[in-house]
């Protein structure tokens, strides 16, 4: 009717507006993998954004329960390719949980050392590659040579860059010499000065601020309706570090502070991923300081019946022999029963839940990555914001799709 | 630590006994039998509740036991961040039973309802939006079960002639190996090549 009693009746055909659907990925540099997020806007302004997950799911749950305990190790460093050795962590806790085994003083400082070393490796990438995504080109050239120094770090503890599996049931694969632990120790001593370079980049950086600042605000209600954990937790000031809250490995005996946010922006999380990489070099000084006092010697796993013999012993004893033929050919067997075991990885709450039938291969586990559920809050965080900020907000969640599509 | 979870278990059994069947604290770890029905009303009191305060739900999965008469086990994590304490709920549910969502409550469950649906095919009721998450577009079949072989039943190439991607069953260059490592004297049964003669003949 065009009597005049609405707007809508002198508009044209052309002039009506309908929202625009955009396809955001899978090829998208920013998306950060192959996340493809299907977006409604209105003129800029995100309406809806739904994730597409799952293009690079591989079927690991799946897979695992085909295989045995140790064989399914290495899948965890496929998970969350970035910060590999914190998952095989939590595998390895879980298995150790429901078998009962102390690992020794060693193995533990050489984990809690290592996964220091994931977080600053995760988080080298995240803070750089985020600038990248707002318009940094700098900040990912330096962050990627400290990343190949802790890769060479990788490399010389057991010979992968990336896909380490180190960490074994038990214990860890092999020891460190005592180069590579000074090494180590010179390098997260020299770390604090780069973070400050990297930092005089970004830190105060106008546009850097302009596209960070007061962007993908989340407060405590979202951050518990939404199950985040890790980064995007604290960034609201909640003081939630499952290192300190409930402490596994030895982290209850190293000194360290939790960074915690205000504003719950995206300024806020690259400002506390920034601390947390200097307190994890310090945690890594600690832990090479430890690695040399008399009780941080001493073997590196716990001989029994989830690790093998020792390669001497292999010669001379035909029970070691065919323990370590049967270890990597049916491999162990873990008691019936379930657990659910938990580490704080890089990107928040990594947890295992494993469900032994007592054979040796897994009935059932289910891999809770972090990232699923901040990907999941997505839609709740980036509405409202300019398609822009998308990426902002993404790189500031922190996603890898490794572990979301599993 | 295990005394407080005896206590808080005691507690949820207590308060609510029309929805809890059971519990124990096994390695540390309280884990409740719930039931079905009033799934939604026990994860609202668990949230809500000042001793238990389970604000954060951790995970959401499904475990196939083929065997049993009620074939699904749902198992729920929740993680109270204020009382630094966690709590496992298992629901055993039959192949054609539909579950209540727990999407009001905790909206983080939407992902994880949609994963177990794609994953085994339970179908939860009052869910927004129960659609296929993690497996390819138009996927058929529940992968997660143990009758869902792990090989599946398509694979995909791309077509030099058709100038596109084509999905063809699935064909084995080798056989898929699967070892059984049973020994002898665990009671693994063999069937040696020729004795199927002689329980022939006698």
């Amino acid at each position: 009717m065009m009597d005049g009693t609405s707007f809508d009746d002198a508009q044209t055909g052309e002039q009506k507006i309908r929202n625009f659907n955009l396809n955001f990925g899978p090829q998208h540099p920013a998306a950060h993998g192959v996340l493809r997020l299907v977006l409604e806007l209105d003129g800029e302004i995100v309406e809806r954004c739904d994730p597409h997950i799952g293009l690079l799911h591989r079927g690991t749950e799946k897979l695992m329960e085909s295989r045995t305990y140790l064989q399914n190790l290495p899948y965890f460093d496929r998970l969350d390719y970035v910060g590999t050795m914190n998952q095989e962590h939590a595998w390895c806790l879980a298995i150790e949980k429901l078998t009962g085994v102390e690992i020794p003083r060693r193995a533990s400082l050489i984990r809690v050392l290592y996964c220091e070393i994931g977080r600053i490796l995760n988080h080298l990438l995240n803070v750089t590659t985020q600038a990248l995504d707002v318009g940094a080109l700098t900040p990912p050239v330096w962050g990627f040579e400290e990343r190949e120094k802790l890769m060479v770090f990788y490399e010389r503890a057991c010979g992968a860059r990336l896909h380490a599996a180190y960490f074994r049931p038990g214990g860890v694969h092999q020891d460190l010499p005592p180069e590579l632990i000074d090494d180590i120790e010179d390098w997260a001593k020299g770390f604090p000065k780069f973070l400050e370079d990297l930092g005089g980049l970004l830190t105060e950086n106008r546009i850097f601020k302009q596209r960070n600042v007061e962007i993908g605000v989340i407060t405590e209600e979202d951050v518990l309706e939404w199950g985040m954990s890790g980064v995007m937790a604290r960034s609201v000031g909640m003081a939630w570090d499952l290192r300190r809250a409930q402490p596994y490995e030895c982290y209850d005996e190293f000194d360290f502070q939790i960074p915690v946010g205000k504003n719950g922006d995206c300024y806020d999380r690259y400002l506390m991923r920034m601390e947390e990489m200097r307190q994890s070099a310090h945690i890594m000084i600690q832990a090479c300081q430890k690695l040399r006092e008399p009780d941080g010697q001493g073997d590196i796993l716990a001989r029994g019946k989830l690790t093998p013999p020792k390669r001497a012993e292999m010669k001379t004893s035909m029970e070691a022999l065919i323990h370590h033929f049967k270890l990597y050919t049916e491999g162990f067997h873990v008691p019936e029963g379930e657990t659910y075991v938990c580490v704080e990885a890089p990107k928040g709450e990594f947890g295992v839940y494993l469900v032994s039938d007592g054979s040796n291969k897994p009935y059932r586990s289910k891999i809770r990555a972090p990232g699923y559920l901040h990907l999941q809050a997505m839609d709740h965080i980036a509405k409202g914001y300019q398609l822009a900020d998308v990426a902002a907000i993404i790189g500031t969640m922190d996603v890898v799709f490794g572990e979301i599509d599993r | 630590m295990s005394e407080e979870l005896q206590e808080l278990g005691a507690l949820i059994a207590a308060k609510r006994p029309d929805c809890v069947l059971g519990w124990d604290v096994c390695l540390g770890e309280l884990s409740v039998d719930v039931a079905p029905s009033n799934i939604a009303g026990l994860v609202e009191f668990l949230k809500s509740d000042t001793a238990c305060k389970f604000s954060t739900l951790v995970d959401i999965t499904a475990v196939d036991y083929p065997d049993r008469p009620k074939r699904f086990e749902i198992v729920y994590h929740f993680l109270s961040m204020f009382q630094n304490h966690r709590v496992r709920l298992k629901m055993a549910i039959r192949e054609d039973e539909i579950v209540p969502s727990i999407t009001d409550v905790h909206p983080s469950a939407n992902w994880f309802e949609r994963e177990i649906f794609d994953m085994f095919g339970i179908l939860f009721s009052g869910h927004p939006d129960l659609r296929r998450i993690l497996t390819d577009y138009g996927f058929r079949g529940y992968p997660l079960r143990k009758d869902f072989p792990t090989t599946g039943y398509v694979e995909l190439r791309y077509d030099e002639a058709q100038k596109r991607v084509v999905y063809e069953p699935v064909k084995l260059v080798q056989e898929y190996r699967q070892f059984d490592f049973m020994s002898p004297w665990e009671g693994a049964e063999y069937i040696l090549p020729g004795d199927e003669k002689g329980e022939g003949a006698t």
